[in-house]
């Protein structure tokens, strides 16, 4: 016992910070995963939802990840889809009650996404494949890492599809009016959901051409 | 592994710790949450009068600008009128009066209330407060409910003000009907035509330029990518604003 004790890896050790860098790059779950792609591309017409979106999935999957990894001894096998459901569910109701206690209007932006959210397969995806087998802090850390790897990517497409789909960013105008007198317009491709998957496929040939051994074998 | 009798145990406690975690944390928030949706609607019909409240000053702002709530009955007439913060008559406040429950009522051919409110707002010079009718408005999007409230002129026909919101239509496309550009088009929109008959105000793809040049006036443009939405914002103007026409008949 006293031995395991001294035996402890630090919070922070190499093994822990890869859980929280690897799905930012070399295993991100959008880009190299091809998971919770439908939310990515509801969600990013514009760079507020975008980020509010990522703010939750972060809350939500760093919590989901805690409490199953804490359950996961007593979990039957054969109904450990629908306790993870169950836990991701409650979560997600939690948060917008909440929200919609303190920050009202957070929440009004947010109400289409709560159901998103409960579908999201990354979610799930971490659940059983990480949480049910792991300790609650590596746990927390693989939840945070994959919700920011899921992120990023909702923010940079978000980005993307504001500034050429409405000329705006965050809401504001960051396109001078003067480019539109000379015949300027804003592309309304970028705002229907194709796009999206335009610039998720920009960003996966971008990672792939820096990471060649993302590359499949054929 | 585990047994049948454990699953079930294990099943039914989770499911009575959640519902009791839940149902706690709902009832213990609900005020708040009371206090936040009224806030809201108080937002939306200063909003309609083109006056930006913050949250914490909605409440004077509404007592100060909206001086009186009208409830009317199907022919236009008024059967209660709280004004100043008390009933002139009748004791029933426009402002608890739900419009989507009225529309329900009248579509089931039953008797139904209006709600009106009555804003005395500075328009055109800060020193002349002009009086304007605010009518609540419920209808349906591509995705779920729409709402919002229109403030009309002292003869219920100049469109003064809008202000929609709605519950879940896509970012970029049809939710832009709560964005200043698209509500700024209703501003001096008529509904009625010279003749008095009820025309509203509609939303209309491809472009208001594309009506006739009589009903210029009661056309705005459509959003492009949110059809299903302008359409929805139409038809919400209109099936709400035409059971005001009674009352509307008596202003002109």
């Amino acid at each position: 016992m006293s031995k395991e004790k001294k035996d402890r890896e630090p919070l922070f050790s190499i093994k822990n910070r890869r859980l929280l860098t690897n799905p930012l790059n070399k295993d991100n779950p959008i880009t190299v995963q091809v998971l919770g792609i439908c939310s990515a591309l509801a969600v990013t017409a514009k760079l507020k939802p975008s980020f509010v979106m990522t703010l939750s999935v972060i809350f939500v999957m760093a919590m989901a990840n805690v409490v199953i990894s804490l359950l996961r001894n007593g979990v039957p096998p054969r109904i450990r889809i629908i306790v993870q459901l169950v836990v991701i569910a409650s979560l997600v109701i939690i948060v917008d009650q909440f929200l919609k206690a303190f920050v009202f209007d957070v929440s009004k932006q947010l109400s289409v996404f709560v159901g998103l959210i409960i579908t999201n397969c990354i979610i799930m995806g971490r659940l059983e494949a990480f949480a049910m087998s792991n300790k609650p802090w590596p746990a927390f850390l693989d939840g945070v890492g994959n919700a920011m790897g899921y992120g990023w990517i909702l923010i940079v497409v978000g980005f993307f599809r504001e500034l050429f789909g409405s000329g705006t960013l965050w809401g504001y105008q960051v396109v001078p009016e003067g480019f539109y007198n000379f015949g300027y317009e804003d592309n309304g491709f970028f705002i229907l959901p194709p796009m999206a998957l335009i610039l998720v496929g920009i960003i996966i040939w971008f990672q792939r051409a820096k990471n060649r051994d993302l590359i499949e074998e054929s | 592994m585990y047994s049948n009798a454990y699953i079930f145990k294990y099943a039914t406690i989770m499911v009575i710790l959640v519902a009791a975690i839940l149902s706690a944390a709902a009832m213990l928030l609900q005020p708040l949450k009371d206090k936040n949706i009224k806030i809201d609607k108080m937002q939306g019909i200063l909003q309609s009068v083109n006056i930006k409240a913050e949250k914490d000053s909605t409440i004077p702002l509404f007592n100060e600008y909206i001086v009186s709530e009208l409830v009317l009955d199907p022919a236009g007439n008024i059967i209660s009128e709280y004004t100043n913060g008390e009933f002139v008559k009748g004791d029933v406040r426009a402002f608890e009066v739900d419009m989507k429950q009225q529309l329900y009522l009248e579509e089931q051919g039953e008797d139904y209330q209006l709600p009106l409110f009555v804003g005395m707002v500075p328009l055109q010079r800060s020193d002349v407060r002009d009086t304007l009718f605010v009518v609540p408005l419920y209808g349906k999007g591509l995705w779920g409910p729409l709402w919002g409230d229109i403030a009309v002129s002292e003869d219920f026909n100049e469109v003064m003000g809008v202000y929609f919101d709605h519950k879940s239509e896509t970012p970029g496309l049809g939710a832009e009907i709560n964005t200043m550009p698209f509500q700024q088009q209703f501003y001096g929109k008529k509904i009625f035509d010279p003749d008095g008959t009820f025309v509203s105000v509609e939303v209309v793809k491809g472009g208001a330029e594309t009506l006739s040049d009589e009903m210029q006036i009661h056309g705005v443009d459509a959003i492009s990518g949110g059809t299903i939405t302008s359409k929805g914002v139409s038809q919400m103007l209109k099936d709400c604003l035409e059971l005001y026409v009674p009352f509307a008949k008596k202003q002109i």
